[in-house]
């Protein structure tokens, strides 16, 4: 470690004003902050000991809780990709490799794009490199089709980077989910290619690795299956890539098509773990998600229509399908989008979960509501704050008059 | 009348006293630095060579020149020092001698009283809300509340400061308070508190953890302070040093002094006086180790850093504590450590499970961010603000907002816990003074 620390004291002028490199001087203290703890210490007046948490450690466990479900997407998507060849043995090695395979270029993109403009706009504004993008840069790909072409990957972080977040002034002053506004971007822009029954099952060779499916094979999601089925007075029976019947305990381990990481609730839950214990994510608002999404999940189940057929699903199914589990998880718990007062954190939880089976169950367009209603939600976060420190002020203004009226 | 805090946070830290260990440090000089009285802007009195005794002024405030700033010895002043623009840094006066002042007592309206402690020197040791400022002299107070808990981090418990023969005194200087404040006195005592009732006191237990010592806890439970409304709050130490001056008439400026901190082998207590130098309370002190130092006077969450050649003890004059600077260690990806040794209110660091001391340093320990993580310092305030919303508006230097979310309720010292916990790092008790200030500037 020694050797190192020379070898960054030794490259350190070269990086400060006036340096050859300075240009670069943000994207060098990143990687010495990253390898070295800061010798920064506490003011002369201020607090004289800090915790020992920081925001780089916050970023990596919540990348931590999302491994499970990164490496469970590998798995699926070269498990999905067998079963559309129709094979009957699931070499599990092979099967990693070629998710691996997959998925690689993806995150390579994501990271590269995303941190390069990270590092343009802190070089920019002569500030720190920020570590939010760790977690950001790691949700796009796992949010989105493996089947997403990789240049439109890059459309969609760069858009979302510079749209939603570094016009707002950086990390921790966006409004909304840096991922899902990517997420959105592309299914708006791309509605063609990007939703569907063609980009959820890997259908290519992985960097030449495994053999191409036939051209025009297609394969719906279980809720895309849903929302086009045309049969009336029942939930329609959802089907694999196999064409076999798909039940609620295959949603649940995640052996589905979907998107990337979104599919095993059993991994997003190993997840939830992970953040509740660590307490990096906001239990109020994870349970209230859940909620909202079984309360609204009931109403939809007691009176379902066939206009709508995802109104036939039993409230618990809504849970299990889409990314609903992954929303309630990861992106509904960023906490610079989410509502900051406890109050706050219900409410917001359990109206995404309500929204979320609304938009699912009643817009026949748009197969699954998760992302929208996170998004909106993340919009009226603030609103929701306004109106609980409202309750605060209102307190504060009563013992006054109260006060002031016993005095006169 | 009891007041049970759940939020909040003893911080482990090692190097309390533990021992026994008390010393008398006779201080050769003293200094009396006016920058640890927010609010006051000194006009000094004297000039170098003067012969004072104690309790003369050594200069007054230029707004109430009757609130002064009392010589702590008998003796000559030998420094008047100034900093940029003449901007007076401290006075320092050498002891010789045990001439003092002789105060008349005969007070009979309350502004009297108040003009009494002013002119004796006791006022400024007062802070008043709104602002944590060095009351006026010209408005009496709602309330006035005595904090006898010293919880912040290595404190020494509140009977090594006072004894039961301190009871008359406190009783005293009770009375007198309650002559002032059109209210009620409050004293808040932990559930060992040994003296009893103190006559002419509302007592008032507090359980909880830190900041169950602050008097703004104590005023958030009891009756919090509304626009327009002053409270004064001190400590129990100065309560004491009130019912000296009127019992003797004559100022009393011992001080019983904590020296200790993570980096010290053997903290002691130090029988001294009020600014007395660190050089004097540190002779004898061994460090554990021989890495760079910080010196605090004060505690480790609210505090001033002194240098340990020419600095004096600061105002409140409880405690010196030394710690690891930190600035000479290199931690390899320290984010991602799992040493037990870190401390930390994070279930990440296993640190946060074992029930041991912790000895950390002066380092921030992370990078400066925008305020990412959300109810982190609310859980640091048992008090009924929203701290960010609060910090927000003082931010942005929105009176309205500052006044509706309780800024008058507030100090500094309310916010240190919040500011150590914060993952952001961000300097809070900063922001609250700048904003107190700037509030005060705009409205007195």
């Amino acid at each position: 470690m020694k050797s190192l620390k020379n070898f960054f004291d030794k490259a350190r002028p070269s990086f400060e004003p006036g340096g050859k490199l300075s240009a670069l001087g943000s994207v060098f203290d990143g990687f010495e902050t990253f390898l070295f703890t800061p010798r920064t210490t506490s003011g002369p007046s201020s607090v004289h000991v800090h915790d020992a948490i920081d925001s780089k450690r916050t970023m990596i466990i919540v990348v931590l809780a999302l491994m499970p479900c990164f490496f469970f997407g590998m798995y699926n998507t070269g498990y999905q990709h067998w079963l559309a060849l129709g094979a009957t043995q699931f070499p599990f090695w092979q099967l990693m490799l070629y998710g691996f395979l997959a998925v690689i270029p993806r995150v390579v993109v994501s990271y590269f794009v995303g941190l390069g403009i990270e590092f343009a706009f802190a070089q920019w504004r002569k500030e720190e490199i920020q570590e939010g993008f760790l977690v950001t840069g790691i949700l796009i790909p796992m949010i989105c089709p493996i089947e997403t072409p990789l240049w439109m990957l890059a459309v969609a972080t760069a858009f979302a980077v510079v749209f939603a977040k570094e016009v707002f002034g950086g990390t921790g002053y966006n409004i909304v989910n840096v991922a899902l506004v990517a997420r959105a971007f592309l299914f708006f822009a791309y509605p063609a290619q990007m939703s569907g029954d063609k980009v959820f099952v890997a259908s290519g060779t992985a960097l030449g690795y495994g053999t191409a499916l036939p051209d025009g094979f297609t394969c719906a999601t279980p809720l895309g299956q849903i929302a086009t089925t045309t049969s009336t007075d029942s939930l329609v029976t959802v089907t694999g890539v196999d064409g076999q019947a798909l039940t609620a305990w295959d949603a649940f381990v995640g052996l589905i098509p979907g998107s990337f990481g979104e599919t095993s609730v059993l991994c997003i839950l190993i997840g939830a773990l992970i953040l509740l214990l660590s307490g990096m994510a906001s239990w109020r608002i994870m349970l209230g998600v859940f909620l909202g999404g079984l309360g609204m999940g009931l109403i939809t189940n007691l009176t379902a229509t066939p206009t709508y057929p995802a109104s036939f699903m039993p409230a618990w199914e809504q849970l299990l399908y889409g990314g609903f589990a992954f929303a309630a998880v990861f992106m509904a718990t960023d906490p610079v989008t989410a509502a900051r007062t406890n109050t706050g954190k219900w409410i917001y939880g359990i109206l995404i979960g309500v929204i979320a089976v609304l938009i699912r169950v009643y817009n026949n367009g748009y197969p699954e509501g998760a992302m929208l209603a996170v998004l909106l939600m993340n919009v009226m976060s603030s609103l929701i704050d306004w109106c609980v420190v409202q309750a605060n002020i209102r307190r504060r203004m009563r013992r006054l008059i109260v006060k002031t009226n016993a005095n006169e | 009348m009891k007041i049970q805090i759940k939020k909040g946070l003893d911080l482990p830290i090692a190097g309390g006293v533990a021992s026994s260990d008390v010393r008398s440090v006779p201080a050769a000089t003293v200094a009396v630095v006016p920058d640890d009285f927010p609010g006051f802007q000194p006009k000094v009195e004297v000039a170098q060579g003067d012969t004072v005794r104690l309790g003369d002024a050594l200069m007054h405030d230029k707004r109430f020149p009757g609130v002064k700033l009392v010589s702590p010895v008998a003796g000559k002043v030998v420094a008047v020092e100034r900093g940029e623009r003449r901007r007076l840094l401290k006075v320092v006066v050498e002891a010789a001698g045990d001439d003092f002042k002789k105060f008349d007592l005969t007070r009979a309206t309350p502004q009297e009283c108040i003009d009494l402690l002013a002119e004796s020197g006791m006022l400024a040791l007062i802070r008043r809300r709104p602002y944590d400022v060095v009351p006026s002299p010209e408005v009496r107070p709602r309330d006035i509340f005595v904090t006898a808990i010293y919880s912040a981090p290595l404190e020494i418990e509140t009977g090594r400061r006072i004894v039961a023969d301190d009871k008359s005194l406190l009783e005293l200087a009770a009375g007198f308070l309650a002559r002032i404040t059109t209210g009620k006195v409050y004293i808040s005592h932990r559930a060992s508190w040994t003296l009893g009732p103190v006559k002419g006191a509302v007592m008032v237990r507090v359980d909880g953890p830190h900041p169950a010592g602050n008097a703004g806890v104590q005023a958030a439970n009891i009756a919090p302070v509304n626009k327009g409304e002053t409270v004064w709050t001190l400590d129990v130490e100065t309560l004491r040093r009130i019912g000296h001056l009127l019992r003797h008439g004559k100022v009393d400026s011992h001080a019983t002094v904590a020296v200790c901190g993570p980096a010290v082998e053997n903290p002691y207590v130090a029988k001294t006086v009020v600014g007395a130098p660190v050089e004097a309370l540190m002779k004898g002190i061994k460090t554990i180790d021989s890495k760079h130092h910080r010196i605090v006077s004060g505690n480790v969450l609210v505090g001033t850093v002194v240098p340990a050649d020419g600095g004096y003890l600061r105002y409140p004059y409880r405690m010196l504590t030394v710690l690891d600077e930190g600035d000479d260690v290199d931690e390899f990806m320290g984010w991602a450590s799992m040493s037990p040794a870190k401390m930390s209110v994070s279930r990440t660091f296993p640190g946060h499970f074992l029930k041991k001391l912790f000895r950390p340093d002066a380092r921030l320990l992370g990078g400066r961010r925008a305020m990412i993580m959300s109810g982190e310092y609310d859980a640091m305030m048992p008090m009924d603000v929203m701290p960010e919303y609060l910090l927000k508006a003082i931010i942005a230097r929105d009176i309205e907002n500052m006044e509706r979310l309780g800024i008058y309720e507030v100090a500094p010292e309310d916010f240190a816990l919040a500011e150590y916990a914060d993952t952001s790092k961000i300097p809070l008790q900063h922001i609250v003074r700048e904003g107190l200030d700037y509030l005060r500037n705009e409205l007195e």
